[in-house]
């Protein structure tokens, strides 16, 4: 891992750890007052803060574990740096576009 | 000694990176260093046993093995203190290619320091006047507690990284660069930071302390890299090093 992946790795934790907390406080929140899913949508379709909010969570833990993924693949598969970042890229592609996906499906 | 027994049966590696363990019976002494083992089996037992010292007090770093398991500067380790049950296993210092027997072929780990521009670069010429550097400057503080490497090669051979990553300076490499790095006389930073802060430099490592838990000058070179973290961090958000 050179600097700059370093920068973007820990920038990226930085970032997620308050969306995490607010991430569990979200779902204690949903779970614990009873909420149906017509309820959470109705809080969250048009919402620019949640559209916001969930995706730079998206984006950030989509960089955060692709960079992670690659070093894993390097130092303990017989890949090599170079398949190990393409292998890596193509994991935080999946994770972006799923994730993605999965706060347009609540937020439009 | 309160043991008992008059021998140590000791195992060594015998053979090149392809070997086996053979055995010997060695006497056991009052005060015996796990050197003086190896040494007391090359002159009575197998004259063919290669190793490699020179000073045998824990000066110049020649001597380290792999010790029960663990790297160990084997001049200044004694056999009262390491020997479980009267049983020694020494063996060449892992992470490093074996050339025969105990000694192993230093030259990655050397290589790996001028990779991390491990040299002093001078900023003057002898000509010029001698910088004065106050002891008690943060500088010079971060340089003391750095400096007494002796080179040995038991924090290369303990660092799971280098294990996983061939490319990876290792500990004594870039503890080195942390001591220039902080050398106001030194004028070889720019190249020294991009160097560590390449692929492989000081941000492959994991913090796993195993540097600092077997150094046997009680050395941190994990902090020394951490230094370079943050040094090599700063550096690169300034524009001053590319990545």
């Amino acid at each position: 891992m050179n600097v700059r992946l370093y920068v973007w790795q820990r920038a990226t934790a930085a970032l997620m750890l308050p969306l995490v907390l607010l991430h569990v406080a979200v779902i204690f929140y949903a779970t614990r007052q009873g909420m149906t899913a017509a309820d959470i949508l109705a809080r969250t379709r048009g919402s620019i803060v949640w559209a916001a909010l969930y995706g730079t969570f998206v984006i950030a833990a989509a960089i955060h574990a692709a960079i992670g993924v690659r070093n894993v693949l390097f130092e303990w598969s017989p890949l090599g740096e170079r398949r190990a970042t393409m292998f890596a890229m193509a994991f935080g592609a999946a994770l972006l576009l799923l994730g993605l996906r999965a706060v347009a499906a609540v937020v439009l | 000694m309160s043991d008992a027994r008059s021998e140590l049966t000791v195992s060594l590696w015998r053979g090149a990176q392809q070997g086996r363990y053979e055995s010997y019976n060695v006497p056991l002494r009052e005060n015996q260093t796990v050197l003086d083992v190896v040494t007391f089996v090359q002159r009575h037992l197998d004259p063919t046993l290669s190793y490699r010292f020179a000073c045998r007090v824990g000066v110049c770093g020649s001597c380290a093995m792999t010790v029960n398991g663990r790297p160990r500067w084997t001049c200044r380790t004694h056999v009262s203190s390491v020997a479980k049950g009267g049983r020694l296993e020494i063996g060449p210092l892992e992470n490093l290619p074996v050339i025969k027997d105990l000694a192993t072929d230093m030259r990655p780990f050397f290589e790996k320091w001028q990779e991390a521009k491990g040299a002093f670069a001078p900023s003057k010429t002898r000509h010029d006047a001698i910088d004065a550097i106050r002891p008690d400057s943060p500088a010079r503080v971060a340089v003391d507690a750095a400096i007494e490497c002796i080179n040995c090669g038991i924090c290369y051979a303990a660092c799971d990284t280098v294990r996983w990553n061939a490319d990876y300076l290792g500990p004594a490499a870039l503890n080195r660069a942390w001591t220039l790095v902080n050398d106001a006389r030194d004028a070889g930073n720019a190249q020294r930071l991009a160097a560590v802060a390449a692929g492989g430099g000081c941000h492959a490592c994991h913090s796993h302390q195993s540097c600092q838990e077997h150094c046997p000058q009680a050395l941190n070179p994990t902090a020394s890299i951490a230094g370079l973290k943050r040094r090599t961090v700063a550096a690169y958000l300034k524009g001053e090093i590319k990545a």
